[in-house]
């Protein structure tokens, strides 16, 4: 893609990104926060690539370092929020 | 390795990213969070099979490897994590995700296969290495703080702002010789990482333990930053995308905690409160008379009223008396009592973090009500109960211009027509300030440990019957 491109995508995103998460109940902005964390673990997508190319020792490790990283926080990320939403749930009588 | 031309990898990362925004949509109510939860980890999976299937050739088993190291440490911090520990873990999840995207900005100027020569990718390697590197030891640092590891005391340097200026204009003349071809070198690199990881330090060290919320939602805004700077490194536009999704949320929660404190954000980077300015205010009257009664009164106070509304700071965590609460809620509640919860947004360790301890208390999530709901309603409410808080119930926000925390937003349990107050002693909040709350007629204080008082209570609500 070329570079304008790429720009246009970004700038957009940031407006999409205040719009919806801004619509967000305080209620659920730790929730939010490990969540979006997890989405940022999409850097993974970078490290597969990286270590897809990688053919010496040094440039392995650090490429599989990447995917390490990466892996804990997108599974983390996605796990703990789960399970917190488990948790939020309704009063019995307005059910 | 299959054939899969950059059309059809990019309709597939948008299928992600749109999941991603879809997922991020329906965190707008607690109805449907799972399940946004849900779309967004199965928009991941797909941006995750699509790139293994059109890049990974030769090095399949290690990547597989990598999943699964970094899998089985994913799932175990996630299962066994403490809620009341969940800042620190978001901490290091900043780490982790600032380090990767350092890490793969590193790895192209280190070892892609064409020199990278275009400016821009340059920079763009420079400023995902700086951010990176710094997210990675900031969230080190603010994990540290969070877990007490680290003293939560601000840590000042002497002549730290002129360190920090002198650091950042470094960075930024290195980024920028980095980032010109003719004279581009790894070692200006090597410079630059080294320099940002100190920066990282420096940056939180001096931040106290109550800014603490600030800083891991900007660390948070920074790594998605980080990761939309490996974007464009590597000309990936679901890693742009997402990348500032995660920049934007970071960047909104830091500019609501900032709001809800009363402080700027140059304010709480530049350090100090915390504790260090408390000190100078304790002087005047200190030994003015408040009310106090034990838990017997304040059972009849509790068990005649119609309306409750429950105020929960920390302190309400830190006594691990959360599901203590709920069964007294409950208890009330079977008797008709109309029970709700004021929860501000510094109330916990990290935005949101009261409602995730009280939603694991078996608490109702429509009972949680945040500043603008529950505010309009104290005056029509017959006890409020503060629990565990202190500055966010001070009156003196609202009136007292010389206060330092004027102006700050506040629950107004004052306006209540009757409070009582949990607190272990006198002893004043972060903010080293006295709450004239604790003085007002209206009030009565029940001293002692919050979860024997809360017990207490319930007890002799039950023989009221």
């Amino acid at each position: 893609m070329d570079l304008i491109s790429l720009i246009i995508i970004f700038a957009l995103s940031l407006f999409i990104g205040y719009e919806v998460i801004t619509k967000v109940p305080p209620t659920l902005h730790t929730p939010l926060m490990s969540g979006s964390n997890a989405i940022s673990g999409i850097v993974i997508v970078g490290a597969i690539i990286i270590a897809s190319n990688a053919n010496g020792l040094l440039s392995t490790i650090l490429s599989v370092f990447a995917v390490i990283l990466a892996t804990i926080n997108v599974v983390g990320g996605f796990m703990v929020t789960d399970r917190m939403l488990a948790m939020f749930k309704k009063s019995k009588s307005k059910e | 390795m299959l054939e899969i031309s950059s059309n059809i990898e990019n309709i597939f990362y948008l299928l992600s990213a749109s999941l991603f925004i879809i997922g991020l949509k329906r965190l707008a109510s607690p109805a449907t969070a799972r399940n946004g939860n849900r779309l967004a980890s199965v928009g991941m999976l797909i941006a995750i099979i699509i790139t293994i299937l059109k890049y990974t050739n030769t090095n399949f088993e290690w990547i597989i490897i990598g999943f699964f190291i970094g899998g089985i440490l994913g799932l175990v911090l996630s299962r066994y994590v403490q809620m009341t520990a969940m800042p620190q873990l978001v901490a290091v999840f900043n780490a982790f995700g600032g380090g990767a995207s350092a890490l793969v900005a590193i790895y192209q100027l280190m070892y892609s296969r064409e020199p990278i020569t275009g400016t821009f990718t340059l920079a763009s390697i420079a400023f995902a290495t700086v951010i990176g590197s710094l997210t990675f030891t900031g969230s080190f640092i603010a994990f540290g703080k969070l877990q007490g590891i680290v003293s939560t005391r601000p840590i000042l340097l002497p002549l730290r702002n002129y360190l920090n200026l002198i650091l950042l204009i470094a960075i930024i003349v290195f980024a920028i010789i980095l980032s010109i071809p003719n004279i581009s070198s790894i070692n200006f690199l090597y410079i630059l990482i080294g320099l940002s990881l100190i920066v990282g330090l420096l940056i939180v060290i001096p931040i106290g333990g109550a800014d603490m919320p600030v800083v891991v939602a900007l660390l948070n805004s920074y790594s998605g930053i980080a990761g939309a700077g490996a974007g464009f490194v590597l000309n990936n536009p679901v890693l742009i995308i997402s990348g500032s999704l995660v920049g934007a949320s970071g960047l909104i929660l830091t500019r609501i905690m900032t709001k809800a404190m009363n402080r700027s954000l140059a304010n709480v980077m530049l350090g100090g409160i915390g504790v260090a300015d408390g000190s100078t205010q304790s002087g005047s009257d200190e030994n003015r008379p408040v009310k106090s009664l034990n838990t017997e009164d304040a059972a009849m106070i509790l068990g005649y009223a119609e309306s409750v509304i429950f105020v929960p700071g920390y302190g309400l965590a830190v006594a691990q008396a959360q599901h203590q609460i709920n069964e007294l809620a409950n208890l009330l509640k079977d008797k008709g009592t109309n029970v709700k919860y004021a929860i501000h947004p510094v109330a916990g360790r990290m935005p949101g973090h009261m409602n995730v301890l009280l939603a694991e208390a078996n608490v109702p999530y429509d009972e949680l009500k945040d500043l603008d709901e529950i505010n309009s309603e104290f005056d029509r409410t017959d006890v409020a109960v503060v629990v565990g808080a202190n500055d966010v119930t001070n009156p003196t926000a609202r009136t007292d211009s010389s206060s330092p925390i004027y102006g700050m937003p506040i629950l107004n349990v004052d306006k209540a027509k009757s409070v009582i107050v949990l607190k272990r002693s006198m002893a004043s909040g972060f903010a080293g300030v006295e709450n004239e709350l604790f003085f007002l007629e209206k009030t009565n204080m029940l001293f002692g440990d919050a979860k024997d008082s809360i017990e207490g209570m319930t007890r002799e609500i039950r023989d009221l019957d």
